[in-house]
């Protein structure tokens, strides 16, 4: 155990400490999903040019074309979040879709995707849940039929975050109907301009339309929009997965929380007194930084295990699980402490954090579901990490009833 | 940067492990607890022999000096074990009490002594867990009077290392005239407590050549609960998902049932992160001072609340066999018990954590009227 950096590293820290206080001015409201603003693309832009996001992403592809160096991105993100500064752009396109071009992807898709995407001019939207179709994500049926030069698409997807927005979509389709269904899948890119393409937002717990309905009708789609191979489509996604799974959770996130509870509970009051003068709410809260802290040392034996090439498979199973989960318990306990004012909402006077509490707390809840939920992250913890016995088949199943 | 053990340190548990398990099996465990609480001297001088009472005694006195990182590593595996041996007294505390705070000739006579295993010591920080009933010393003129509770250490312990009211650490022999000690029962046999009466009793000032010498002691004391904590959770869990592997129920092994899997699944999530931050508490130990305090109290307070949850949980997977005393599951649940209470419960550790962050006046007025929570 060392924590100390080496010159090189201490350096590096310093210039990105530097770089944050110099361009104060410049930060662009904090991130929210969709289309990014012009502050928000000009900010990536100088991000991208500095390194200190699409770091190691060649530059013929729009990215800085740095040497990988694990240690320089944990800096990065730890002075981005200690400072409150808002990080490069992430959305779908750029944590999930890049990565997967950049490894499976042909030259024209890489050329011709990934630079708009970085720049924050393409956006997209993730194809992969249908209404029969959300844990049990290979039992998809969007159906795509063979037509000479294309594939023809019919079928539906649902919870399609940004898709009302988006430029692009990557699907899940079904490409050959007769195969096991992990195996008939393939990956397809397809503009959301394509005729017989109809989005319908639907409105979600927090008053907003987050995600939407895709409706597709004889959806004509050129077969040079495939990743990887046809059928193969399956194991793409996984490739996209792993990067979801690795998105989602993030420590830091709930660092940057914790401290803005801090504040909240020194700042306001109750009866005249603090809230952190209410023993109660102040032992919830150190009940909590624990867990941060314990999430956040997790996240760096992570990324030590990575530089030693043998990563700690319990110890990354459970970064989406747990982190999720704290950050909701984080926004919880804020509306705890705010009490009637922390039910404030939308445009309401005396609004505290312009609402952010409640939003939080609503949409952690999707994050809780969404990307593999809650339950299918203990199947998988139990499973791949302590190697428990899998579900047996339906038909092996023994017949209920007998039970004492 | 290396956020992680060294091989060393790996293979040192490692070897550990094997030792203890051909030396301190569960029979061996029953037997050695059959009448009650008790230290394993036997086992003891094994820990000797492999160099482990010396750790934390400096290389001048034929310890290995190391930081108490390595200290804490075998702490761990001792609460994988439920190894009934008082280690966090003689080969923690004693040690860094007196490399901190004793004099020269205190270190001479005693640190070789710990490093051979010969000397036992029992210690007592009443400050630490909270004074209960009317229990503490006052120290006049060297003289210490009245009454400690919950001393940790063996029956065979020559010396008392203990705190006053003042705050000051004292170190008495066990053979002063005036002392009374009394064996306390917990539900762990595995460890020693004790009540100790002092009347008049003759003890020698642990002066630190600089700052206090109690609250790193408290700090390490609570990390090394900590860490054994996390070693017997750890058995806990791996005891229950190898049992839910193994017993069949409705025609197929318990462990494929979800309702199993995920107490599996959960146990493991909340586990798995405790352990960075005990890493990250034994290292600011030394390598961040200013976080000492703060760290080890969240390290107790959190792994206190995390392994009370998995012996609970660990148990119920065994059905009702985890409740029997056949697989002897009840004594790491009785183990991880005693650490919660000891050195200071967890809500007792989140107090003081939001103190040194400053945080609460309330606090802080009483901490000003001498009552709070050091
Ligand atoms: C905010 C948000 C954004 C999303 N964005 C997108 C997106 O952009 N693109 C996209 O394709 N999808 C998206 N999704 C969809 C998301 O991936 C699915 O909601 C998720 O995979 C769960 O599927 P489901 O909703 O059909 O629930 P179901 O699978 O029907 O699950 C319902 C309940 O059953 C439980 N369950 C199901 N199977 C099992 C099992 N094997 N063991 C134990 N319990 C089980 C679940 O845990 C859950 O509690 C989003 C979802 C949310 C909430």
């Amino acid at each position: 155990m060392d924590l100390a950096y080496s010159p090189e590293h201490k350096k590096f820290q310093e210039e990105v400490r530097d770089f944050l206080q110099q361009t104060q001015p410049q930060w662009p409201p904090s991130r929210t999903v969709g289309r990014a603003s012009p502050e928000a693309m000009r900010w990536q832009a100088l991000l991208i040019e500095r390194g200190y996001t699409a770091r190691s992403i060649p530059r013929e592809y729009g990215g800085h074309g740095g040497e990988p160096d694990l240690l320089k991105s944990h800096i990065i993100a730890e002075e981005f979040a200690r400072a409150g500064a808002p990080g490069g752009l992430a959305g779908q396109g750029i944590s999930m879709l890049v990565p997967t071009l950049l490894e499976l992807g042909t030259p024209e898709q890489k050329e011709r995707y990934v630079k708009p995407t970085l720049l924050g001019e393409m956006l997209w939207c993730q194809g992969y849940s249908e209404p029969g179709a959300g844990s049990d994500l290979a039992s998809l049926r969007t159906s795509a039929v063979d037509e000479g030069d294309d594939f023809l698409v019919n079928g539906q997807k649902i919870w399609t975050s940004t898709a009302h927005e988006a430029d692009m979509m990557f699907a899940l389709v079904r490409t050959e109907p007769d195969a096991p269904k992990h195996r008939g899948i393939s990956y397809l890119l397809l503009p959301m301009s394509t005729p017989g393409i109809e989005v319908r937002p639907l409105k979600t717990m927090t008053g907003h339309a987050e995600f939407n309905e895709v409706f597709f009708t004889d959806v004509r789609v050129p077969k040079s929009s495939i990743v990887g191979n046809r059928g193969e489509g399956w194991q793409v996604a996984n490739t996209t997965l792993k990067f979801e799974r690795g998105m989602l959770g993030d420590p830091n996130e709930a660092g940057r929380r914790f401290n803005d509870l801090v504040t909240l509970m020194q700042e306001e009051t109750l009866d005249g007194l603090s809230l952190m003068d209410n023993p109660l709410l102040r032992d919830s809260l150190v009940r909590l930084q624990a867990k941060v802290l314990a999430m956040q040392y997790n996240g760096m034996r992570l990324l030590s295990g990575e530089l030693r090439g043998e990563v700690p498979a319990i110890a990354r199973l459970i970064v989406k699980l747990q982190g999720c989960e704290l950050n909701h318990q984080l926004a919880a306990l804020a509306i705890d402490a705010l009490g009637e004012l922390g039910l404030l909402y939308d445009n309401s006077p005396r609004l505290r954090a312009e609402g952010a509490w409640q939003r939080k707390y609503m949409f952690d809840l999707g994050l809780i579901i969404g990307g593999g939920t809650a339950q299918i992250q203990k199947n998988i913890i139990a499973e791949r990490g302590l190697g428990m016995p899998r579900e047996p088949k339906l038909a092996a199943a023994p017949q209920s009833g007998g039970a004492r | 940067m290396d956020f992680g053990l060294s091989e060393q340190q790996l293979s040192m548990q490692e070897s550990l492990r094997r030792y203890l398990q051909q030396a301190a099996g569960l029979e061996h465990l029953r037997s050695v607890v059959a009448d009650g609480p008790v230290h394993d001297a036997t086992l003891w001088q094994g820990l000797a022999d492999m160099g482990l009472t010396g750790l934390l005694v400096p290389q001048a006195y034929g310890g290995l000096g190391l930081p108490l990182m390595d200290a804490v590593l075998v702490q761990e595996v001792l609460g994988e074990f439920a190894a009934p041996v008082c280690f966090t007294a003689s080969a923690i505390l004693a040690p860094l009490a007196l490399a901190l705070a004793g004099s020269d000739a205190q270190q001479e006579k005693w640190l070789p002594r710990l490093v051979d295993g010969s000397l036992q010591v029992a210690v007592c920080i009443t400050d630490a867990g909270g004074s209960r009933e009317d229990a503490g010393v006052t120290a006049v003129n060297d003289k210490l009077n009245g009454r400690l509770m919950f001393a940790l250490g063996a029956a065979s312990a020559e010396l008392l290392i203990c705190s006053c009211r003042e705050g000051d650490l004292y170190l008495v022999h066990r053979d002063a005239p005036g002392l009374e000690w009394t064996s306390m029962r917990s539900v762990d046999d595995t460890r020693c407590l004790w009540e100790i009466k002092l009347r008049e009793v003759a003890a020698e000032l642990l002066l630190p050549e600089a700052g206090d010498a109690l609250a790193p002691v408290s700090a390490a004391g609570r990390i090394a609960l900590a860490a054994d904590t996390l070693g017997a959770a750890q058995t806990m869990l791996d005891k229950a998902v190898a049992y839910s592997c193994e017993r069949q129920q409705f025609d197929r092994l318990i462990g494929s049932f979800q309702a199993v899997k995920h107490m599996c699944a959960e146990m493991a999530a909340e586990l798995e992160p405790c352990r960075a931050l005990l890493w990250y508490a034994a290292y600011a130990y030394d390598a961040v001072p200013d976080k000492r305090t703060l760290l080890a109290c969240h390290a107790k307070a959190h792994l206190g609340e995390v392994g009370t949850s998995i012996a609970r949980t660990a148990t119920e997977v065994h059905g009702g066999m985890g409740f029997t005393d056949l697989l002897g599951l009840h004594y790491w649940f009785k183990r991880i018990g005693f650490n919660r209470q000891v050195l200071g419960s967890p809500d007792r550790l989140r107090a003081q954590a939001a103190r040194v962050q400053g945080w609460g006046v309330q606090a802080d007025r009483l901490m000003e009227q001498g009552g709070g929570y050091r």
